[in-house]
């Protein structure tokens, strides 16, 4: 689990920010990448994986290890790392390969 | 619909990158950054300019030097375009040959092309993969990503935390978590006995170093207020759905503490999938341990037209890669015809001497924390390749059906083929296939890295913009 | 691999699927080969081709070879021990739109002429149904219902390993420079030292020209670099390998949901240097198309690009034969980017050639005395009929 610290938490400028994961309200801060806001409430695990469908979550939070693969409003394999929060965004758990849509 | 055109492309907008960007166009080059990121900095100085932490003391004047480089690169005329992940270069599209390279890059999901004379690559290191028991279940992830958390949104560990591994950055975490008022349970040190020893005869240049003082007073506050366990072997991550406990055996021992958070770390190396995929030729450091691109003192690689600063060159710190940044930016003025020669080397001087105090003493800490063979060429269960879960027995039992590099190896597992494209896995790949050989690595070789450097829709790259002068210039070009 | 006596039966210069699977036949019939390769057994496009082992509207001359190596490929695993991912789902080119449909029913009209019951028509609602997710105008389409597709650098090593577990020596790394005939026997000098046979196999690939060239029968090859792209892993969609009709496309989705695209798109290629550039506006070209033929594939993730090196002949049919300019040499090369699913079969024909003196199969159309000069007035020895539909050959 990972906490805010109260002078982050405190800080004027970073608009708070509201979005569901897997339906259930997040709150979090403007600027916050969708892993950091995962974290932040308490979600180790964003996905499961590909071949064996053992939960995972992000890892290297810079862009490279893949692991942090979400939906983000219907669309999958979206990197949480690489992408910021934004009102009403919608986060949801990637199971296993990509479905195919209509 | 009109081209986006530079002289120069700069990729990467960490301490190399900002520092060659500034460095060009205060010389008149036509300069261009492209950073994946929101914001500049890079992973060093990550979110120097948006961080919520804005009590220095948490994060260190080092830290806070990042910031001294934005300023001059927002005043200095070059162009900046952040969000930006390229991920294909190409010479045969460009108009003529001199004319440079055509480069496709994404923003917010929208292929471009763009095109630019000169490339720089400033793409810089990433974590070196660390792969023992466990390594892939939630609540491990890497020093790294720890410190991305606290810069990037003031988030620390909560519940019991382990650092384990080797290298600065992770004294250098547990001191800023200590500055924040985070609790760490235990840092616990893979370094062997026996390194401090092989370090010292490099000792020398340490003490002369800029690091001596600074590191000594960090580590002084971290001893004083973390349990520290040293010469850490078989260590492991165990847990069903995510992480409960961390195993590992020191002093004779073997202990389990629980935990719900580990961070490893054991160094970074150079980032090389984009400077793999441009055809730059690149070579095995041994005393590294890593793949790194070969260039010149000016940061030119074996491509012409491409350099290459900063830590994605070879492992060498933040403050050397402003330098080398600044080296390769004077070149790229020369090759480009805004300076001579002359001016260019008369310019280059400072930097020159810069980059020589920059890089003292790193031989010391490079020896001393030299990842540890064990884990570097894991055995049995441990996944090697995380996105397709390929274990390293698994890759050990290939060599034996066969394949002698990790490009035959391929066709059996499916290491390196997932969307990281083998950056946490290459390395290990190739050392174990080495191992299993009884040859060096530098004999094994690396994955054969191409376009896309980094994954893209089918939507995307159809979507990608043609226009009427693209549609001529590869009707010129035969195939 | 450890030097051997500087002799062996046969000399085979090339260890892609050609020169493997000769080896292999070659070691069944009791004759031991060496193969040399410059890079190592499966480097090129025998390694990284699309894999398709397909009957299905290839040119007139090849069909009996074609149908005689489908029936190699139902029992791959009995002949080299590797089942080599073998996935057998059909393969068929699909109509879009009239002028598709035209052409694919004269195709046909003469594969039934000449008796073939290989390829048959598929109406539209068939089509759609074994495909759901192809894009619903489509007219229907030729199909082979038997065709498949597999592995090709597991099956190339596979040949490989059968064929060295049965005696056939094969040394990598080492690069064929001249060869020469010297009382009776063939002299190959080599980058590792001299090497001799009394017999020699050009199976050199998009280099076979060279080869060629030195036994004084040169050919137009062109070296080509056919592009593919790999998405990441899908949930099933697709059985059976889809081709375009009217324009170039080649669409697969593997066992383990990753999808292939192809279609015989060509990068830059530089066959001395072995460089390819991948040419991403041609790359895009053919995502629009695949978007427009599979609409759910705009969200499919495309991981990684290549391009193999390969060698294409004017005709788009390959040189396969004795040589018409030396004794004890034949040839096997130019597959023009379709060799694979002819590898089994071209191996027993090499073979037979060398130990029998004669092909149990109808090869004269591949003669390479087709490129020789004519003598004036005279017709080129071994021009071929001309059933050419160019829309047969690709891919």
């Amino acid at each position: 689990m990972f906490k805010r610290l109260d002078e982050a938490a405190g800080q004027a400028g970073r608009a708070p920010v509201r979005v569901t994961v897997d339906g259930g309200e997040v709150r979090c801060r403007e600027g916050d990448s969708v892993a950091a806001a995962l974290f932040a409430s308490g979600h180790a695990d964003c996905r499961d994986t590909v071949v064996n469908e053992v939960p995972r979550g992000p890892y290297c939070m810079m862009g490279v290890c893949y692991d942090c693969l979400v939906t983000i409003d219907g669309v999958p394999n979206r990197q949480g790392c690489m992408t910021l929060v934004r009102e009403g965004m919608r986060i949801e758990r990637q199971r296993g390969a990509r479905e195919v849509r209509p | 619909m009109t081209t986006t055109q530079c002289d120069l492309l700069v990729i990467g907008a960490g301490p190399a990158g900002l520092a060659a960007a500034t460095t060009a166009a205060g010389l008149g080059v036509d300069t261009l950054l492209l950073d994946e990121q929101p914001a500049p900095g890079g992973q060093i100085y990550r979110a120097i300019t948006t961080t919520p932490v804005t009590d220095r003391r948490i994060l260190g004047e080092d830290y806070w030097h990042g910031a001294s480089l934005v300023e001059p690169f927002r005043a200095s005329g070059a162009r900046y375009e952040p969000g930006a992940t390229v991920w294909a270069v190409s010479r045969m599209t460009a108009e003529s040959p001199d004319a440079g390279f055509e480069v496709a890059y994404s923003v917010d999901g929208q292929a471009r092309m763009l095109r630019a004379r000169h490339l720089l690559l400033a793409t810089g290191a990433q974590e070196r993969p660390f792969p023992i028991p466990g390594w892939t279940l939630p609540g491990v992830i890497t020093a790294g990503a720890a410190q991305i958390l606290l810069k990037s949104a003031g988030l620390v560990p909560s519940d019991r935390t382990v650092l384990a591994g080797c290298g600065p950055l992770l004294y250098l975490v547990a001191w800023q978590y200590l500055n924040a008022g985070a609790k760490i349970d235990a840092l616990l040190e893979t370094t062997p006995p026996g390194r401090m020893a092989q370090a010292l005869p490099h000792a020398f240049d340490f003490l002369r170093s800029p690091y001596l003082g600074k590191g000594l007073k960090l580590m002084r506050a971290v001893k004083a207020a973390v349990p520290i366990v040293k010469g850490v072997r078989n260590l492991r991550a165990n847990g069903a759905q995510r992480l409960e406990s961390v195993s590992y055996d020191a002093g004779g021992k073997t202990r389990t503490m629980a935990a719900e958070q580990l961070l490893l770390h054991q160094g970074v190396v150079p980032n090389v999938n984009l400077s793999r995929a441009v055809g730059a030729e690149h070579d095995w450091n041994e005393a590294l341990d890593c793949w790194q691109p070969r260039v010149d003192d000016w940061g030119a690689t074996t491509v012409a037209g491409i350099g290459i600063a900063g830590d994605g060159a070879g492992i060498a710190g933040a403050l050397a890669a402003e330098h080398r940044g600044r080296l390769a930016a004077l070149h790229a003025a020369r090759v480009l015809g805004r300076i001579d020669t002359a001016r260019r080397d008369r310019d280059a001087g400072p930097h020159r001497q810069a980059l020589a105090r920059a890089v003292r003493g790193r031989a010391f800490f490079d020896t001393l924390y030299k990842a540890p063979d064990a884990y570097r060429r894991p055995v049995g269960d441990t996944i090697v390749c995380r996105c397709e879960e390929v274990t390293a027995q698994q890759v050990r039992e290939t060599v034996a059906l066969g394949c002698s590099g990790p490009n035959q190896m391929k066709a059996f597992l499916r290491c390196g083929m997932g969307p990281c494209q083998g950056r946490f896995c290459g390395l290990t790949v190739s050392e174990l296939i080495a191992e299993e050989r009884g040859v060096p690595v530098s004999e094994v070789g690396y994955y054969r890295l191409r376009f896309p450097t980094k994954p893209l829709t089918l939507g995307e790259l159809a979507a990608l913009p043609q226009t009427d002068e693209s549609r001529q210039a590869v009707v010129r070009l035969k195939k | 691999m450890s030097p051997g006596p500087r002799s062996a039966e046969v000399i085979i210069v090339g260890g892609g699927l050609h020169g493997s699977s000769a080896a292999l036949h070659l070691a069944r019939a009791g004759v031991q080969a060496l193969v040399i390769e410059k890079n190592y057994v499966g480097r090129h496009a025998s390694g990284v081709n699309a894999g398709g082992v397909r009957t299905l509207s290839r040119h007139v001359a090849e069909v009996p070879l074609a149908l005689a190596s489908r029936e190699l490929w139902y029992r791959i695993a009995s002949l080299v021990d590797d089942d080599c991912g073998f996935e057998q789902h059909g393969q068929v080119r699909v109509a879009e739109n009239e002028a598709d449909e035209a052409a694919l029913r004269d195709r046909l009209a003469t594969m039934q002429a000449l008796g073939y019951t290989h390829e048959t028509w598929i109406e539209a609602d068939e089509l759609r149904a074994m495909i759901p997710r192809i894009v619903p105008t489509v007219r229907g389409g030729l199909i082979a219902r038997e065709d498949a597709a597999a592995d090709p650098y597991r099956t190339t090593l596979a040949f490989r390993r059968k064929a060295a577990s049965l005696g056939a020596r094969f040394m990598e790394g080492v690069r064929v420079q001249e060869t020469r005939c010297e009382g009776g026997q063939w002299v190959v000098q080599t980058s590792a030292g001299t090497y001799t046979a009394p017999t020699l196999v050009n199976c050199a690939g998009a280099w076979a020209d060279r080869l060629a060239a030195q036994w004084d029968e040169p050919v137009p090859l062109l070296p080509i670099s056919p592009m593919m792209l790999v998405t990441l892993r899908m949930d099933h969609f697709l059985d059976p390998v889809v081709l375009g009709t009217g324009r170039p496309l080649s669409f697969k989705q593997r066992a383990n949901g990753t999808v292939l695209i192809g279609g015989g798109r060509r990068a830059w290629v530089d066959r001395d240097a072995e460089w390819t550039e991948l040419d991403f506006r041609a790359l895009a070209d053919g995502a629009r198309m695949v978007c427009e033929l599979f609409p759910h594939m705009a969200g499919a993730v495309v991981n990684r690009g290549w391009a193999g090196i390969e060698a294409a002949m004017p005709d788009e049919i390959p040189v396969i034969g004795p040589s018409l300019r030396r004794e004890r040499a034949f040839h096997a090369f130019g597959f023009s980017a379709h060799g694979f699913e002819l590898g089994p079969i071209v191996g027993r024909i090499l073979c037979e050639l060398i130990t029998e003196g004669r092909s149990s199969l109808p090869i004269e159309p591949f003669s390479i005395g087709r490129f020789a000069p004519p003598a004036a007035g005279a017709p080129a020895p071994g021009q071929l009929p001309l059933f050419d539909d160019p829309r047969s050959s690709k891919t």
